[in-house]
């Protein structure tokens, strides 16, 4: 199987029906996307396939053939949503990070904070109850912050 | 300027947001082997017999033969087995450990186990195995609660179980090493798992080490547990002679390992006519589950707390915690606080009702004030602030307006008043003799202790306060990963000790070490001197008198308090409670890292609201029915209002710049604000999870 992976061409030789979580994580060696409840609930493998944010421990290998992947480590550690989200204490144990920021890019340039919570509601927190993930968020789109 | 009380930056690093964070699943060891436990499915019974249906060529078995010395986690007590030797006490009890290299192969080899079973006892109130019972008594009950010129109020109060759900779930790593075997995990209290191998694996193996990993979340779900998962990965790379790594998914994470305990309060409260509270006869039961851990101490915090942030010269408390035939219970944020205040704070706002009087008016009343003297017999200080609080949450959320606009429409609003003893309960702090250890570097200090970062900023604190003690850069101080064999025993992560206890004594290392350097920085006089390291225990305030026997003294050295209000909105069709806003109003003493803080503060109301709303933990036969994220339900973004957080200051002269313990404080409110404005709009809730199956059954008011 092939497809993009941050931006380089990729062949994997997984089993067609593996999770793609775990080609990512064993074969491919990026263990940014964490696992945390292999249902699609809590969205911490969350990845985005052709721009759109999707449970990575949902998708059978197969049918990532050909898509454009983006994982936390396609972000290069210089984006500032990063920072964001150290900064603002949006991740304390960290575990839901990437996947709360890969389920962030997806939002529209100017999002509402309903918009926030509608993007997120797929990810779960078990640290934050979320403030300060909003805040994180709403900064970098240059959005207000509710204080 | 001063790096204490400012948001500076973390010494966590991006790695967190990166995804370089290395958390135990993220971590290999050449020729690893990966584990997995097979468990009972009977609540009760003995084992007649195992088989192994499958080819077991390739694969490490470990069962209870294979310990090396004692087959007992050793916690409080030993009385739970590392593996079931014969007889089960709960489904999901370890019997069996596999290994192999290939996860699937390992995933598919079925294990046989025949069982005669036995009946078992699930309901604690009918359970006469009691692990500890619990008298405290202040004045004189009996005769007041007879007393024909007082008013009685009588209530019963239950809370279920509550699951952990850090989202990272247990998990460890075993690595034979140099003679003996290392442990990579995801602790809380990696002196715990020492004490744990210690005790499994005898003198003859006496290289042990653990490393913590970073760690996606603990809750308390991550102080006890992590010795058994870690003696299991043991076991199996001592057989194996390779590294095991033992990863629970979530439903093995969800049905195997320790909750909230339940409980059922039971309440006979004697007042005057105007409302001042003369006599609390309180009565506490908890769940323990089938094995001691550290149940004892939950029931004693649970106790402890259970009379409230009240006034009161006669209160007896009884407690006990009891063996049900369902997996053990342990440490959750709160550890027993939460339940037995949630009790006490609804039938407040019930006695408030009976006797016609406003609930913040009956708080005012018998809220306790410096002077005073609590149930144990501690006589409080000046940093007690339950009147302060309370006045704030009151005044910043306009709540008698609303409380009176509110009547009658879909809309209420309850408040809940609340305290939480900081670092461990009485003598505990005395006999745990913490220490903590600054080692000089090259370019500066580095903090060597055991106490662990699970996200709540121990990294960060502990530097803050070392850098101001040392009168150094924050930049340059480093804080080692929790090694055992390399820091510091300062103790568990847990009971809301490492900011106020730790960081107290890392502020008298930084303060012994300043002055050794004299006018020196630490990279002069490293450059000049060499090596030097500071250690020091820790030392509690001389006044604290505490005795075990009776109950009576001093059972925390500080409070912090906290008043939380919640307005919410119930759907008169579906029951469905909506919360629109949740004012926590708490003082800790003083924050070290304001943003810090208040990501523990909206982080443990957000834990709060899911207690009281929406987590249900279904038992079926002695098993979590309901164990996956898509039926055990934590709050996600749309279920969670908006969170007014204020941080109000009394410092306590023995914390480090004044601070307080805070991590549990914020569990503590939000249930009974929740189920108290239910009160207000009408429904006689004293249950949580307060579902609206719940509400729709609910007598009216």
């Amino acid at each position: 199987m092939q497809f993009t992976l941050n931006g380089e061409a990729r062949e994997v030789a997984s089993h067609p029906m593996a999770r793609l979580l775990d080609v990512l994580r064993e074969e491919c060696g990026l263990t940014g996307t964490k696992e945390g409840c292999g249902e699609g609930e809590c969205g911490a493998c969350t990845v985005l396939i052709d721009g759109e944010a999707v449970c990575s421990c949902l998708i059978p290998a197969s049918q990532a053939e050909g898509t454009e992947i983006v994982t936390i480590e396609g972000l290069g550690g210089k984006h500032p949503l990063q920072e964001l989200f150290m900064n603002e204490v949006g991740a304390q144990c960290g575990i839901c990070t990437p996947g709360m920021i890969m389920a962030a890019l997806s939002l529209p340039e100017k999002p509402t904070l309903d918009d926030v919570k509608t993007a997120l509601a797929g990810n779960l927190c078990r640290c934050t109850g979320y403030s300060a993930i909003y805040r994180a968020v709403l900064k970098w789109r240059g959005m207000p912050v509710p204080e | 300027m001063p790096a204490v009380g400012t948001s500076v930056a973390r010494k966590d690093g991006i790695g967190k947001a990166t995804g370089a964070a290395l958390y135990a699943d993220d971590i290999s060891f050449p020729r690893m082997l990966h584990g997995r436990t097979i468990r009972s499915t009977i609540p009760c019974g003995r084992i007649k017999s195992i088989a192994y249906d499958f080819d077991t060529t390739d694969f490490t078995i470990v069962d209870y033969r294979d310990v090396p010395a004692k087959n007992a986690v050793d916690l409080m007590s030993l009385d739970q087995p590392f593996l079931v030797e014969h007889e089960v006490r709960h489904v999901a009890e370890p019997i069996v450990l596999l290994a192999h290299e290939d996860k699937e192969v390992l995933s598919q080899a079925n294990v046989i186990i025949e069982y005669e079973e036995t009946e078992p006892l699930f309901d604690p109130a009918k359970s006469s195995e009691i692990f500890k019972s619990i008298e405290m008594l202040k004045g004189d009950v009996d005769s007041i609660l007879g007393n024909d010129d007082v008013v009685v109020v009588e209530g019963t109060y239950r809370t279920g179980h509550q699951e952990h759900v850090y989202i990272e779930p247990n998990g460890v790593i075993a690595v034979p090493e140099d003679g003996g075997v290392a442990i990579y995990g995801s602790v809380q209290c990696p002196f715990y798992v020492i004490k744990a191998l210690r005790c499994l694996l005898g003198s003859a193996h006496p290289n042990v080490r653990v490393i913590q990993t970073e760690t996606g979340g603990g809750f308390g779900g991550k102080e006890e547990y992590p010795s058994m998962i870690s003696g299991h990965a043991v076991m199996l790379a001592l057989k194996s002679g390779r590294p095991v790594k033992i990863i629970y998914d979530r439903e093995e994470d969800m049905v195997a390992t320790t909750k909230r305990h339940p409980s059922v309060v039971h309440h006979r409260t004697a007042l005057t006519r105007e409302g001042k509270l003369v006599a609390m006869d309180i009565d506490v039961l908890m769940d323990a589950g089938a094995y001691v851990t550290l149940s004892p101490t939950v029931l004693s915090r649970g106790c402890i707390h259970a009379a409230g942030p009240y006034n009161c010269d006669n209160v007896r408390i009884r407690g006990r915690t009891v063996m049900t035939n369902t997996p053990p219970n342990g440490a959750f944020r709160g550890f027993g606080a939460p339940q037995t205040e949630f009790a006490v704070e609804v039938h407040i706002d019930r006695i408030a009702e009976q006797l016609g009087i406003d609930p913040v008016d009956i708080r005012r009343m018998n809220a306790l004030r410096p002077g005073d003297v609590t149930a144990t017999g501690q006589t409080l200080r000046e940093d007690a602030s339950a009147h302060m609080v309370l006045e704030e949450a009151v005044r910043r959320t306009d709540f008698d307006k609303k409380r009176k606009e509110w009547k009658g429409t879909r809309k209420a609003i309850g408040l809940a008043l609340f305290y939480h003893g900081a670092g461990f309960t009485g003598a505990g702090e005395k006999n745990l003799k913490s220490r903590a250890r600054l080692e000089l570097t090259p370019t500066g200090v580095r903090i060597a202790v055991g106490s662990t970062e699970i996200g709540q900023g121990t990294r960060t604190m502990h530097a803050q306060i070392v850098t101001d003690a040392l009168g150094i850069p924050y930049e340059d101080v480093e804080v080692a990963q929790p090694d055992t064999s390399r820091v510091a025993d300062s103790g568990p992560t847990v009971a809301s000790r490492t900011c106020m206890v730790v960081g107290k004594i890392l502020e008298e290392c930084a303060h012994e070490m300043r002055a050794k350097l004299g006018d020196l920085s630490p990279a002069e006089y490293y450059a000049k001197n060499g090596e030097l390291t500071v250690e020091r225990m820790y030392e509690p305030p001389d006044w604290i008198k505490w005795d075990d026997a009776t109950y009576r003294g001093d059972a925390y050295a500080t409070y912090g308090w906290g008043c939380d209000v919640a307005e919410l909105e119930v759907d008169p069709d579906t029951y469905e409670v909506r919360p629109i806003k949740l004012t926590a109003v708490q003082e800790f003493g003083r924050p070290i890292h304001p943003a810090l803080a208040r990501g523990q503060i909206e982080g443990g109301t957000a834990q709060g609201l899911g207690y009281a709303l929406l987590e249900k933990v279904v038992m079926r036969n002695g098993s979590m029915a309901n164990a996956q994220l898509t039926n055990y339900v934590i709050p996600t973004t749309l279920d969670m209002p908006e969170i007014d957080v204020v941080m109000m200051e009394n410092p306590y002269p023995g914390g480090p710049f004044g601070a307080k313990g805070l991590g549990e404080l914020p569990m503590d409110g939000p249930a009974p604000a929740v189920v108290n404005a239910l009160r207000h709009h009408g429904l006689d809730v004293r249950e949580i999870p307060a579902m609206p199956e719940l509400l729709a059954s609910s007598p009216l008011i």
